[in-house]
């Protein structure tokens, strides 16, 4: 579904008042390729390039070298109006619900605008874009009654859902989860991550979860990849890099989680 | 024997347009050198209100104690004069705080506000420089840029001394947070409260600070308050732990007893939303329901409304704490019952 292929991405030396910055590698040679209908997870420490290749994903940059291919589709080669065509099809939820809401838009607005971006590829009129957007906030678990309410009358978990339904608005068949919920505490966290699981199921959706908690990828990914300084180090299926970590960075992160809090108590 | 930190029966509230919202109400911690307490607890619990009425930086008004007692080795703070709190600030509490960026200076050198705090905790205890009293103020600065170097290499800074003229942002996080916990210990409090001071951090980095916290304590004989709410981080680093729901400390006990045994059932519940090993796609189970409104905070258990276990008896006055295991206290009447039942 989605072939990532030796892409890097070098953002060039730069000079100016302050003197000049070394250009920096932030992306080298990563290649990933992630099926239809799994959830695919990216863990890496900050700096690592994570959401610099999400950028690239999403075409909202550039790689210098190398090529993505979505459902084997050149995303370079598309043209502006074939892209933007693709772009219902890939969604993105980020991290800080709170960040991530206009605080002047109604719910409603919130959730209909992609679908008046993409009305080309979409066709809805007004009154089927309300109708869906009523429908997603079920399918998310608020409901109709939270339509004309504004981003403030949430919790963070609420706000979370609104997102993921906001991303859901245009049909995607790819969603990537940017830190979904390292904003949120562990007992919302798990409803959220639940909610996410059960969407999965029910609407075939493909995940490129990023995270820097591997309790949270071990929870919801079938393979994962590890980024470090731009490169990845490993990838493959999650039980198994788990288990049997192959690259010393691999195992160095995994001795750096905290223990599991059952086995402390000897459970 | 005093313990080091004594907090009883702390209530605080905070007046607000819609009322007096009871934001701690009752809360007893007794914290001993060489222990390190977990306080774990969601957005919004009071686990941070606890840790900064230790040192009296909750703002009166709008906040007003209502009752309790906050007792460092013996004096209440709480009864204590601005200048006296000056005093034991940095002297006999320390604390870090989340974010290391914010808590250092970006326009000056990290050595000048190390020197300066050393030299303000000079003013309460000239012990600190190891100088006779009346020494120059040249002796002090010198002294006290000695001390800097030396807390600085102790938690783990290469090459503190040339690091000394370097500026905040020349530091990594994790550097930056060393730095802060060498500005904490060098008053030598007796208290160190660590609020949430790993939660900027990447795991890798986030061990290699809980380790240092660890050898602090050990070093120092001090006692930590560790805020969090990762009770993987409390697992990894606590002796003691002490889970906070809305206002009120519902569990406390030894680590180990607390989580092989977890009697409250918001306790519980917060073990079962964690993504551990064991826990199957799926599985992981949320705690449905939200906090209660503290302005009209339901009676009895503030618990109860989102509790499986509850009964009428629990709507009616505040739950009686019992001993479960020694050291080990709940909040919960209900559990014992059914557990003997």
């Amino acid at each position: 579904m989605l072939e990532i292929e030796n892409v890097s991405r070098v953002f060039a030396a730069r000079k100016g008042m302050f003197g000049s910055t070394p250009g920096v590698r932030a992306l080298h040679e990563v290649s990933l390729s992630v099926r239809k209908g799994e959830s695919f997870g990216l863990v890496g420490e900050s700096g690592s390039g994570k959401t610099t290749l999400t950028r690239q994903i999403l075409r909202l940059d550039t790689p210098t070298s190398g090529r993505i291919l979505f459902e084997g589709e050149d995303m370079a080669r598309l043209s502006p109006a074939a892209l933007r065509a693709l772009r219902a099809k890939v969604q993105i939820v980020f991290q800080d619900p709170y960040a991530s809401l206009n605080p002047r838009m109604s719910v409603h607005d919130i959730v209909t605008e992609p679908m008046l971006i993409h009305r080309a590829t979409l066709g809805l009129n007004r009154q089927q874009r309300t109708d869906r957007a009523a429908e997603l906030l079920e399918l998310v678990g608020l409901g109709p009654q939270h339509l004309y309410r504004h981003p403030h009358e949430f919790s963070g978990g609420q706000r979370q859902r609104i997102c993921i339904a906001r991303a859901l608005a245009p049909g995607p068949s790819l969603v990537l989860l940017d830190e979904p919920t390292s904003a949120l505490d562990v007992s919302v966290q798990a409803q959220v991550l639940n909610l996410l699981i059960e969407l999965q199921q029910r609407l075939g959706l493909t995940y490129f979860f990023i995270s820097h908690d591997l309790g949270v990828i071990r929870y919801i990914c079938d393979r994962v990849a590890l980024i470090y300084r731009g490169e990845i180090k490993e990838q493959g299926e999650t039980q198994r890099l788990f288990d049997a970590p192959e690259s010393d960075y691999t195992r160095s992160l995994l001795a750096a989680m905290p223990p599991d809090v059952g086995r402390v108590a000897g459970r | 024997m005093t313990a080091l930190l004594d907090i009883r029966d702390l209530h605080l509230s905070m007046h607000s347009f819609e009322g007096a919202a009871k934001v701690l109400s009752g809360v007893s911690l007794s914290v001993e050198k060489r222990q390190i307490w977990g306080l774990v607890g969601e957005t919004g619990c009071g686990k941070s209100l606890t840790g900064l009425s230790v040192s009296r930086l909750v703002r009166t008004p709008p906040a007003e104690y209502t009752g309790g007692q906050i007792l460092m080795d013996g004096t209440d703070v709480l009864g204590l004069s601005e200048p006296q709190m000056r005093a034991l600030r940095g002297r006999r509490v320390g604390m870090i705080f989340q974010d290391p960026t914010t808590n250092l200076n970006p326009a000056f050198r990290i050595g000048t506000q190390l020197i300066d705090v050393a030299l303000a905790a000079a003013k309460h205890d000239p012990a600190i420089l190891g100088l006779e009293p009346g020494a120059g103020r040249r002796a002090r600065k010198a002294a006290a840029r000695k001390l800097a170097i030396a807390m600085l290499t102790e938690v783990g800074i290469p090459a503190a001394e040339s690091r000394l003229d370097d500026y905040p942002h020349q530091f990594s996080g994790g550097m930056r947070q060393r730095v802060l916990i060498a500005m904490a210990l060098i008053g030598r409090p007796g208290l160190l409260i660590a609020d949430e001071p790993t939660t900027a951090l990447d795991v890798s980095v986030q061990a290699q600070i809980l380790t240092l916290l660890k050898q602090m304590v050990a070093t120092h004989d001090m006692g930590v308050v560790l805020i969090t709410h990762n009770l993987g981080v409390v697992a990894q680093t606590c002796t003691h732990v002490a889970v906070m729901y809305a206002g009120t400390i519902v569990e406390k006990g030894p680590i180990e007893a607390v989580l092989a045994d977890p009697a409250h059932p918001y306790t519980q519940a917060l073990l079962r939303a964690i993504p551990d090993r064991s826990v199957k796609r799926g599985q992981l189970q949320g705690l449905a329901g939200a906090v209660p409104n503290l302005i009209h905070p339901p009676p009895g258990c503030r618990f109860a409304p989102r509790c499986a276990l509850a009964r009428p008896s629990c709507l009616e006055g505040p739950p009686p704490v019992h001993t479960r295991a020694p050291g080990h206290a709940v909040a919960c009447p209900v559990v014992e019952e059914v557990q003997h039942a």
